[in-house]
C-alpha cells in the first residue's frame, strides 16, 4: 500500500451504513472487523464530533457519538441538513450519507 | 381476558411490514411454535411526507391482500390476535379504512367469522390548539416551539398511539387489531403487556421483531418469533435454516435510532445499555437485562405534513466532455438564465417560486459534502421546480426546456443539442409535502386521543 492509497475507513469496516432515524434525524454505523480496527476509530482523536461537524457542515454541538465496544460499532447521529422529503432532499433515506465518513483515512 | 398469569407470551412477527411478502410456511411454523399473537407493522414514515400529506399507502393493494390473507387465515386457524399497526403506511383514518376493506373482502371470500378493530389515530388542528394553549405541546429536538399556525397548514395530523388503545381494543373482544399510528413496537408489546411480562423484556423484544427478519443474519428469509417471559425474551428466526445470533440481535437495536441505549415510548424509556445478548444454540439468542423506566408524564407524538407547493419535474442528459470537464459552471449558468428569463416572460421572481438542479452523476446526492471530484463520464440533469400553483411549476419547467436542450457553456461558439430522457421532458409531480410537526402532547388517558370501532365477525353459517 503506497501513500497515496491509504486504507480508508470504507476499505477497513465491515460494513459503513446510514439510514433515517425519523423525518429530522440521520444516523451512521461503522461496523469493524476487530477489536484492533475498532480501537482505531473509537480514538476520540480521530473520530470525534469535531471531524463529522467538518465531514458534514454541521454545527460540532449537534453530533452525537456512540461508542460500542461489544459490537465493534461506532454510530454516529446528527439533525438532517435537509428535512426528509422536501425539495432540496435528495437522498429520501438518508442512505447514502455514509460516503464522506467512509472516505476518512486514519493517520499512522 | 386471561385469568391465570401466563408463564411466557410468544409474539410471530412475520415481516416488516405489512406487503413486503414472506413464506407462508414461516406462518405455519410460528403456529407450531405456539405463538400466542401475531403483530405486523403497516408503515413508517420513511418513505417521505407525501404518504401522511395525501393519506395514501405507499404499498399496493394485492401486495396487502396477499400478506393479510395468509395472516388471517393463520389467525383464525390458531385463535389467535392479529394486530396491525400504521395501517396505510402512515396511519391516518384514510389508511385505516383502506386495510379494513381489504381485510374485510379477504374474510368474505374465505368465510372466516373474525371481530375486527379499527383504532383511529388522526387528530384535528382545533384540539391541538386547545392542548397547544394549555402547555402541554412540547418540541422533540432538533424542532423549535409549535405555532398554532404549523397546526392549520397541515393536511393531516396523526397521534402515535402506544400499546393501551391496542389492548382496549382486544378486550373489547377484537380478533384483529387494524391500527392507525402505532409506535413500530406497540404492535408487538399489546399482549404480552396485558398478560402480565414485564415491561423491560416486552418493550425490548418488541424493537427487536419490529422489522421482521431484519434481526436475523438473513433478512429475506422471513420473520422471527420472540418468547418474553418474567425473566427476559428468547428470539429465534421463523425459518430453520436462518440463524440470530448476539450480534445480529443486539446490532438491531442501532438500526433506525438515534440512540442505540434509549428509547421513549408513550409510557416511558426502554433502556438496554446493560442487556446481555447470549447464543442458546446456533440460532437462538436470550435476552436479559433490558429495563422500562416509566415516565413521570405519558406523552403522545404527533406527525403532521403541509404542502410545500406544487412540483414538475425536467430532465435532460449531458454526455458531452467539454461541457462535463465545466459542469459546475454549466449548472450555475442554466440557473442564471433561467431565473432571467422567468423574470421575464412570467414576471416572478425567485421569491416566488423554487428550483433544485441536481446534476445526477457529478454530485446531485451529497452536494459539496462529496470527497470525490474530477469530471464525470455523463450527467443526468434532474430540474425540479416548486410553486404555489401547478401551471406556474410546468410554465416555469417549458420556459427551461429550450436551456435544457441546447444551452451551451460560455466559451462554446456553437449550441448543443442535450439528451432529453422523455418527451415531454416535463413530469408534473402533483403537491409536494413536508414534515412540519415533531412533537409530544401531554394525556393524562393513553388512549384518550384515540377512538376504537368495532365490527363483529359475521355469521358463517
Amino acid at each position: 500500500m503506497t501513500d497515496e492509497h491509504r486504507r480508508t475507513l470504507g476499505d477497513m469496516a465491515k460494513e459503513i451504513r446510514s439510514k433515517n432515524a425519523g423525518p429530522f434525524w440521520v444516523t451512521m454505523e461503522l461496523f469493524m472487523r476487530s477489536a484492533a480496527d475498532y480501537a482505531t476509530v473509537a480514538d476520540e482523536d480521530f473520530v470525534n464530533e469535531r471531524v463529522i461537524a467538518r465531514l458534514y457542515d454541521l454545527d460540532p454541538a449537534s453530533v452525537q457519538i456512540f461508542r460500542i465496544p461489544t459490537l465493534n460499532v461506532v454510530k454516529i447521529s446528527f439533525p438532517r441538513p435537509v428535512p426528509q422529503g422536501g425539495l432540496r432532499d435528495r437522498d429520501i433515506h438518508a442512505g447514502q450519507h455514509h460516503v464522506p465518513l467512509a472516505a476518512l483515512v486514519p493517520a499512522g | 381476558m386471561t385469568s391465570t398469569p401466563a408463564t411466557a407470551v410468544r409474539v410471530l412477527a412475520p415481516t416488516g411490514m405489512l406487503g413486503a411478502g414472506f413464506p407462508p410456511a414461516t406462518v405455519d411454523r410460528g403456529l407450531e411454535l405456539g405463538a400466542d399473537v401475531i403483530a405486523v407493522d403497516g408503515g413508517s414514515t420513511d418513505s417521505g411526507p407525501y404518504y401522511l400529506g395525501s393519506g395514501t399507502a405507499k404499498t399496493t393493494a394485492a401486495a396487502v391482500a396477499g400478506d393479510l390473507r395468509i395472516l388471517l387465515r393463520a389467525a383464525s386457524t390458531a385463535g389467535i390476535p392479529l394486530i396491525i399497526g400504521s395501517c396505510g403506511t402512515s396511519g391516518t383514518d384514510s389508511g385505516v379504512d383502506w386495510v379494513a376493506g381489504i381485510a374485510a373482502r379477504i374474510l368474505d371470500e374465505e368465510r372466516l367469522s373474525l371481530t375486527v378493530a379499527r383504532v383511529y389515530s388522526e387528530q384535528t388542528a382545533a384540539a391541538l390548539k386547545e392542548r397547544l394553549n394549555e402547555g402541554r405541546v412540547h418540541p422533540l429536538p432538533p424542532m423549535g416551539d409549535l405555532d398554532a399556525s404549523t397546526l392549520d397548514e397541515c393536511t393531516r395530523i396523526v397521534g402515535m398511539m402506544g400499546h393501551e388503545p391496542i389492548a382496549d381494543a382486544l378486550a373489547a373482544g377484537a380478533q384483529v387489531v387494524l391500527a392507525g399510528r402505532a409506535t413500530d413496537t406497540a404492535v408487538a408489546a399489546a399482549v404480552p403487556l396485558t398478560r402480565g411480562m414485564p415491561a423491560g423484556p416486552t418493550w425490548h423484544a418488541s424493537k427487536i421483531v419490529e422489522c421482521g427478519g431484519q434481526c436475523t443474519t438473513d433478512p429475506r428469509a422471513g420473520g422471527v418469533l420472540a418468547t418474553i417471559d418474567r425473566d427476559g425474551f428468547t428470539i429465534e428466526p421463523l425459518d430453520p435454516s436462518n440463524a440470530c445470533t448476539p450480534a445480529s440481535v443486539a446490532a438491531h437495536m442501532l438500526y433506525e435510532t438515534v440512540d442505540p441505549f434509549r428509547m421513549r415510548e408513550p409510557a416511558g424509556t426502554l433502556v438496554v445499555g446493560d442487556a446481555t445478548y447470549t447464543a442458546l444454540d446456533d440460532r437462538r439468542v436470550r435476552v436479559e437485562g433490558s429495563r422500562f423506566e416509566p415516565a413521570g408524564q405519558h406523552t403522545i407524538k404527533l406527525e403532521g405534513a403541509r404542502v410545500t407547493g406544487y412540483e414538475t419535474m425536467s430532465f435532460t442528459a449531458i454526455r458531452d466532455p467539454h461541457i462535463l470537464a465545466r459542469i459546475e459552471e454549466w449548472v450555475a449558468l442554466l440557473h442564471e438564465i433561467l431565473t432571467g428569463r422567468v423574470r421575464q416572460t412570467l414576471g416572478l421572481d425567485p421569491s416566488g417560486y423554487a428550483v433544485d438542479i441536481r446534476p445526477y452523476g457529478y454530485n446531485a446526492v451529497l452536494g459539496s459534502i462529496d470527497p470525490a471530484d474530477g469530471p464525470p463520464r455523463e450527467v443526468g440533469v434532474m430540474l425540479l421546480v416548486s410553486a404555489p400553483d401547478q401551471a406556474t411549476a410546468t410554465a416555469i419547467a417549458k420556459i427551461a426546456n429550450p436551456l435544457m436542450l441546447h444551452l451551451p457553456t460560455r466559451d462554446m461558439d456553437h449550441l448543443p443539442s442535450l439528451a432529453f430522457a422523455t418527451s415531454p421532458a416535463e413530469t408534473e409531480r402533483g403537491p409536494a409535502y413536508e414534515f412540519a410537526l415533531n412533537h409530544v402532547v401531554d394525556v393524562d388517558e393513553p388512549s384518550g386521543m384515540f377512538r376504537i370501532e368495532i365490527t363483529e365477525g359475521a355469521s358463517r353459517d
